[in-house]
């Protein structure tokens, strides 16, 4: 009998489970089913494994199960820092690097109205920052204190000055749950957001998941390792790095675009790639994760037709006489829709597109002209993709179309962002099995292998 | 002892990243500690720099001719950010051409400027200052 791993995703919509033979590296089968999170996420669970059960003929002996989870809203973090564009940004890439999202970020001394905002809002976690190492004390030690008057009853990550460390620990006592890690920003305008990563990870793990109504799984799987965000990102890591045995296969960027939102992620030190540029702003994380909160498929589709306007939709219609409006106040009131004839499919991918190319651009760098009397000085703020070697498409629209080349090279530079860092011509790879999340996991516990596997099923196109 | 930080950068639109490195390197060497934000760096970036540092001064270098213009408003924009009394002085070729040093140097000072310097002042004269200055607030 064969050794298996079974890997789980408990998506916004649908629970995905990979089944993974060990010894040949090869995927087995792959399920779906509805997120059944109102009632209890094991229903849904269940469903998809017989299902798949149904399909697999041979005996096979699971020895290892793991989980990521965007399920119930996934996990939501606020972010508070000192200055919004130094260690409250910082903040905030830490968190979306730990695969959250990021209900808000606040700056400053925080007021007793923000502090009620925080208190009422539903995240799962705080990420407190707020000066370098030795810097600024007053923002934070005031921000710890308001925290601790108003009792919030949610985790907070300390990682902010480390002067400060000592005394927030005095003013949280018993009071707050707190975890203290290193500094998002040690000094000045240098990030160091892995710390931070791996301190929100650890709670999501031990504690977030349980409060999901999702305790019941908990005894079946060997546990929910991290959001699904932070899953499909650290594939993306084993992929263009390596790990300690295999080659991995350089710099590249993932497109995912989602019922809500669209997320990219690009692994890439993105330095300039011209002569004589000078860099401007924040250091870039090598891996970054950015996440567009109104470019989605249907929860998102008004206002992806807000962001880009009929205009740009049209530009990538084939259909001329479709009601662009009416087409998107569909798919935003029902949002379970699934494009069936021509047309339909034909606007859910003008809308993949529009999606591909507003989220990039956000995610790229760009280039600004500084006059000057010698001539003009170029300086790049954000991470320079232009060289970028690959672009790798996940997520459902992407996986499921019939020409996902077309929508990710949508993603790509054209002359009407003529000062935009996108990458200009990537080779264009397809998640096709849909495995991306389900390789982050398997990264966690056998890193060599899923580098192997990723190479082997991720597919250039 | 704690390091006083000092942040350093050459303000507005101008490239001259020489004397920036120099004046990195001996105040380092000095004993402080340098928040160097480089070449390009508008007023806010010197603004928030000192912020989340907590910096005791500011060293503005403006080589290009320009540095009136840039400097403008610096002052205001530092008590506004809570940054009060820091510390703030200019060097390097804060001006255009040969102009009268004392009405120079009074324009700057009227800005707000604590030191105001001209061209060729060596980083040394910079540094015995602002111990100076760091001595008298104790
Ligand atoms: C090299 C140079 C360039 C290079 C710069 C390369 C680079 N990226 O660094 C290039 C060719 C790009 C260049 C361009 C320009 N330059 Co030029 N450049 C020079 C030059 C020859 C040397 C500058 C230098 O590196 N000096 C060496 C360093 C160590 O000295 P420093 O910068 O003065 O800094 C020291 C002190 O001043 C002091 N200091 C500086 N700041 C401060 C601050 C404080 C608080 C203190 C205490 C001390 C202090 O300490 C430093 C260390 O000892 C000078 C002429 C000269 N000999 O100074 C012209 C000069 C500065 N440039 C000048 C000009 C006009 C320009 C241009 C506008 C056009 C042009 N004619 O070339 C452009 C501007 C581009 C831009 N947007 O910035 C003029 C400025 C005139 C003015 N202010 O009235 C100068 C003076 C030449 C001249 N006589 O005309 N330049």
């Amino acid at each position: 009998m064969m050794d298996a791993y079974l890997f789980i995703d408990f998506g916004s919509t649908f629970t995905k489970l990979t089944l993974v033979d060990i010894e040949r590296e090869e995927i087995i089968a792959t399920e779906k089913a509805y997120t059944t999170v109102e009632t209890d996420v094991t229903i849904g669970y269940d469903k998809a494994l017989k299902k798949l059960k149904e399909k697999v003929a041979v005996e096979y002996n699971i020895t290892n199960k793991l989980a990521c989870s965007s399920a119930a809203g996934g996990l939501k973090i606020i972010a508070i820092g000192f200055v919004p564009e130094l260690t409250s940004e910082a903040a905030k890439r830490a968190a979306l690097g730990a695969g959250a999202k990021v209900i808000k970020t606040y700056s400053f001394k925080l007021n007793e109205s923000e502090l009620e905002e925080i208190k009422n809002s539903n995240a799962d976690i705080i990420l407190l920052s707020g000066g370098t190492d030795g810097g600024n004390s007053e923002t934070i030690i005031h921000n710890a204190e308001m925290i601790n008057k108003f009792n919030l009853k949610i985790p907070v990550v300390v990682a902010g000055n480390k002067s400060c460390d000592d005394e927030i620990k005095s003013i949280f006592g018993d009071n707050i749950e707190y975890h203290i890690t290193e500094n998002t920003m040690p000094n000045l305008n240098h990030i160091n957001v892995d710390p931070a990563r791996e301190t929100i990870r650890n709670i999501f793990m031990e504690k977030i998941v349980h409060a999901k109504g999702m305790e019941n799984v908990e005894d079946s799987i060997s546990g929910i390792l991290m959001p699904t965000p932070a899953s499909v990102l650290k594939a993306a890591e084993v992929l263009s790095m390596g790990s300690r045995d295999e080659e991995g296969i350089g710099d590249l960027a993932v497109l995912d675009i989602g019922g809500a939102t669209t997320d990219v992620h690009s692994i890439a030190d993105g330095h300039p790639t011209n002569a004589g540029i000078f860099l401007r702003g924040l250091e870039e994380p090598h891996s970054k994760r950015t996440v567009e909160g109104d470019l989605g498929m249907r929860y998102s589709a008004i206002s992806v037709f807000e962001a880009a306007g009929a205009k740009t939709i049209k530009k990538y219609l084939k259909y001329d006489d479709l009601d662009i409006e009416e087409e998107v106040n569909n798919r935003n009131t029902n949002t379970s829709f699934v494009a069936i004839d021509e047309k339909e499919i034909d606007f859910d991918e003008a809308m993949a597109k529009v999606c591909a190319n507003i989220s990039m651009k956000r995610h790229a760098g760009f280039l600004d002209t500084v006059y000057s009397p010698l001539g003009n000085i170029h300086t790049q703020e954000g991470k320079d993709l232009m060289k970028l070697p690959y672009l790798l498409g996940t997520g459902g629209v992407i996986v499921n179309s019939r020409n996902p080349k077309d929508i990710l090279s949508a993603a790509t530079f054209t002359m009407e962002d003529p000062t935009s860092l996108k990458p200009r011509e990537p080779k264009i790879l397809l998640d096709k099995e849909y495995i991306l999340s389900a390789m982050g996991l398997l990264a966690m516990v056998n890193a060599n292998m899923a580098v192997r596997m990723l190479k082997k099923y991720i597919v250039e196109i | 002892m704690e390091k006083k930080k000092i942040v350093l950068g050459v303000i507005g639109s101008d490239c001259h990243a020489v004397g920036n490195k120099i004046l990195d390197y001996s105040l380092t060497d000095a004993g402080f500690k340098v928040v160097n934000i480089g070449v390009l760096s508008p007023q806010e970036d010197f603004i928030n720099a000192a912020l989340e540092t907590s910096a005791e001064a500011i060293f503005v270098s403006s080589l290009y001719g320009h540095g009136e213009i840039d400097c403008k408003g610096l002052r205001e924009k530092c008590d506004e950010a809570g940054l009060n009394n820091i510390l703030l002085y200019v060097g390097g070729n804060i001006v255009v051409g040969k102009q009268e040093w004392k009405d120079v140097e009074k324009r700057f000072l009227d800005m707000g400027f604590d030191r105001v310097y001209p061209p060729g002042t060596s980083a040394e004269k910079g540094i015995s200052d602002l111990r100076e200055d760091l001595g008298k607030r104790g």
